[in-house]
């Protein structure tokens, strides 16, 4: 373990990338991200075997990965909204072709350019595949600088244990909070298990192929529930999401990244004034805590999802729910910041329309 | 009896799916010569595009990694960065490189990036049916370009290889054909020597191969071939266009 660190979460995902045996790293210029580019030049540069470019193109960037993966190389790219949609195609093709990478999305306010300001924007997009053909990539939502240190450990080792991309989704908010951190100790990339797939030239060995191409339907359709399963396992394996003061409480707020960590304040002001609220908080957007939040509706009857966008993660929570609760929805889009006291008025208002003070 | 003529030993034992008369087959052959002759195939891996030769990776027996479309030099980039010891070389038709993949192949080379690139110019989309390419001469007649190339409708051919002779980055870059016994060995000759220049880490390599497309030219093989030496080199030339590794036996 690290001493204590104060510092900026992009650069938290950075330094934590590099502990984690990430050896490439390509991007391009995008706010509000780029700490996290610069921070990547200049530890690659300190490192012996640690490979940076900055591309000519979010699409370049995302396809450069896509080599130096095949080659086994833990790789990285970063990247905000607009920037994301053009990687959407690499994206698909390392899904596809069963490759791991790590994909930083700092969601800004959207659509279109939109501006720089923290949203949550993207939700959709990250979660349903975002690009072509029937694939999820695994999702992960950190809400503070420990967790981004501790969830880009784990998105590299899910990258690899389950050969998939894997996408960590913050907002310029996560990415330019300054908190103190706790690092890993750092991985030697020789230390990594060895890839028995990668492509490093065919010596003492058949040669291999790396590709997405399956003209034969039968051979395509055995592909897609291949995949399919792999998602069923990484469902089981990794779906992991943090409760909150929700043991006796008879409303459950839902958010997660920023927008959790603005309703926990919220929720400490409306527990002082006596009301029994909790909050869910999904770490991983997909796979989504379905089955928690199922487990939960047994016993709460209101859900309010908080999300800085017009509502994403509802349709996941509707989803979950199968109708046993009424959902409620306080959105946020454009890049605006919600203060804790504005969340506590809704929920405290909800709660006093659904008389739940009576319970 | 002396065999003088056998499948190279890094071409799989596979029929090529490629059309009577296309050159893409005899270009396979050239590069898989190439390598057993620098004897490099097991650092080996190739890029394959999208296009005719999207299956080349059921050709070649070597480790290849499908790259999407247009996507090849940014592929074979960051293959060649994890592994600077080993040779990368990519394999892409017209439309792959020089419509959709322009930026990631001039940035490649602008870069220097150490890799070597085999560019199959048959001046249209082959494996789509014979549509415009951005290397689609002027009056050439193509399944988008009704009455022929038209420079005010359609732009003019686009002279990718001498745009990438420009950039700092770019070592060696020669256009060929394989239209004729003769073409054919000095395309072997060209391959060679850009994969030599990899070799030698001196830098970026590409060698433009204008090859016969006899389906979508709607012409005879043999007529095809001709059609290269009588129309497509005056927009086309054979030459060396850049040079700046000189003999690196």
């Amino acid at each position: 373990m690290s001493e204590k660190q104060l510092m900026r979460g992009s650069q938290v995902i950075a330094e934590a990338a590099i502990r984690a045996g990430c050896r490439f790293y390509a991007g391009y210029p995008i706010t509000p991200q780029n700490e996290m580019t610069e921070y990547m030049a200049n530890a690659m540069a300190e490192l012996s075997d640690g490979t940076f470019i900055q591309a000519e193109s979010e699409i370049a960037a995302i396809n450069m990965v896509l080599g130096a993966s095949t080659a086994g190389v833990r790789s990285m790219t970063s990247s905000s909204s607009p920037g994301l949609s053009l990687k959407q195609e690499g994206i698909s093709f390392l899904a596809a072709s069963e490759l791991p990478a790590v994909i930083v999305n700092t969601m800004r306010g959207g659509p279109g350019l939109g501006n720089i300001a923290p949203s949550q924007g993207d939700y959709f997009q990250a979660t349903r595949g975002g690009g072509h053909g029937d694939y999820r990539s695994i999702v992960l939502a950190p809400a503070s600088g420990q967790e981004q240190a501790d969830l880009t450990r784990k998105a590299f080792e899910y990258a690899d244990k389950y050969r998939t991309p894997v996408l960590i989704l913050v907002d310029g908010m996560m990415g330019q909070m300054m908190e103190p951190v706790i690092f890993p100790d750092p991985i030697d990339a020789l230390d990594l298990p060895p890839k028995p797939w990668i492509l490093d030239g065919a010596k003492g060995r058949p040669s291999r192929i790396i590709k997405s191409l399956i003209l034969n339907t039968r051979e395509m359709e055995d592909h897609n529930w291949k995949l399919a399963r792999k998602y069923e396992n990484i469902a089981r394996e990794i779906t992991t999401a943090e409760s909150y003061l929700t043991e006796d409480a008879n409303m459950v707020v839902i958010a997660y990244g920023t927008a959790a960590r603005i309703a926990k304040g919220a929720i400490k002001r409306v527990r002082e004034m006596g009301l029994k609220v909790g909050l869910f908080r999904p770490i991983t957007l997909y796979p989504f805590p379905s089955k928690e939040l199922l487990e939960m509706s047994r016993v709460v009857k209101h859900f309010l999802v908080f999300e800085m966008n017009t509502g994403q993660m509802i349709e996941d929570v509707r989803l979950s729910l199968e109708g046993r609760s009424t959902i409620h929805f306080y959105g946020r889009p454009g890049g605006i910041i919600s203060t804790p006291d504005e969340i506590s008025k809704e929920i405290s208002s909800i709660y006093y329309r659904q008389h739940l003070e009576e319970e | 009896m002396k065999q003088i003529f056998q499948r190279p030993k890094y071409l799989k034992d596979a029929v090529f799916h490629y059309c009577p008369g296309c050159g893409h087959s005899i270009i396979h052959r050239l590069v898989a010569e190439v390598i057993e002759e620098l004897d490099i195939a097991e650092k080996t891996i190739g890029v394959p595009p999208a296009g005719c030769a999207v299956l080349a990776y059921d050709y070649f027996d070597l480790d290849m990694c499908e790259a999407p479309h247009g996507r090849g030099a940014a592929v074979a980039t960051g293959v060649k960065r994890a592994l600077p010891d080993r040779i990368v070389f990519s394999y892409q038709g017209d439309g792959d490189i020089a419509a959709i993949g322009t930026a990631e192949t001039i940035h490649a080379a602008n870069r220097g990036e150490n890799i070597t690139i085999i560019f199959v110019n048959n001046s249209c989309y082959g494996m789509t049916g014979g549509q415009m390419a951005p290397t689609t001469i002027l009056g050439q007649n193509s399944s988008t370009t009704p009455g022929g190339r038209d420079s005010l409708r359609d732009g003019t051919p686009i002279d990718l290889s001498e745009m990438l002779a420009i950039t700092k980055g770019s070592v060696y870059i020669e256009r060929t054909s394989v239209n004729s016994p003769k073409n054919i060995r000095k395309t072997k000759k060209a391959i060679k020597k850009a994969f030599k220049i990899q070799m030698a880490g001196l830098g970026f390599s590409l060698i433009e191969v204008l090859s016969p497309c006899p389906t979508n030219w709607k012409l005879s093989p043999v007529d095809a071939c001709k059609w290269i030496d009588e129309t497509i080199v005056k927009t086309y030339p054979m030459k060396v266009i850049k040079d700046e590794a000189g003999n690196i036996d």
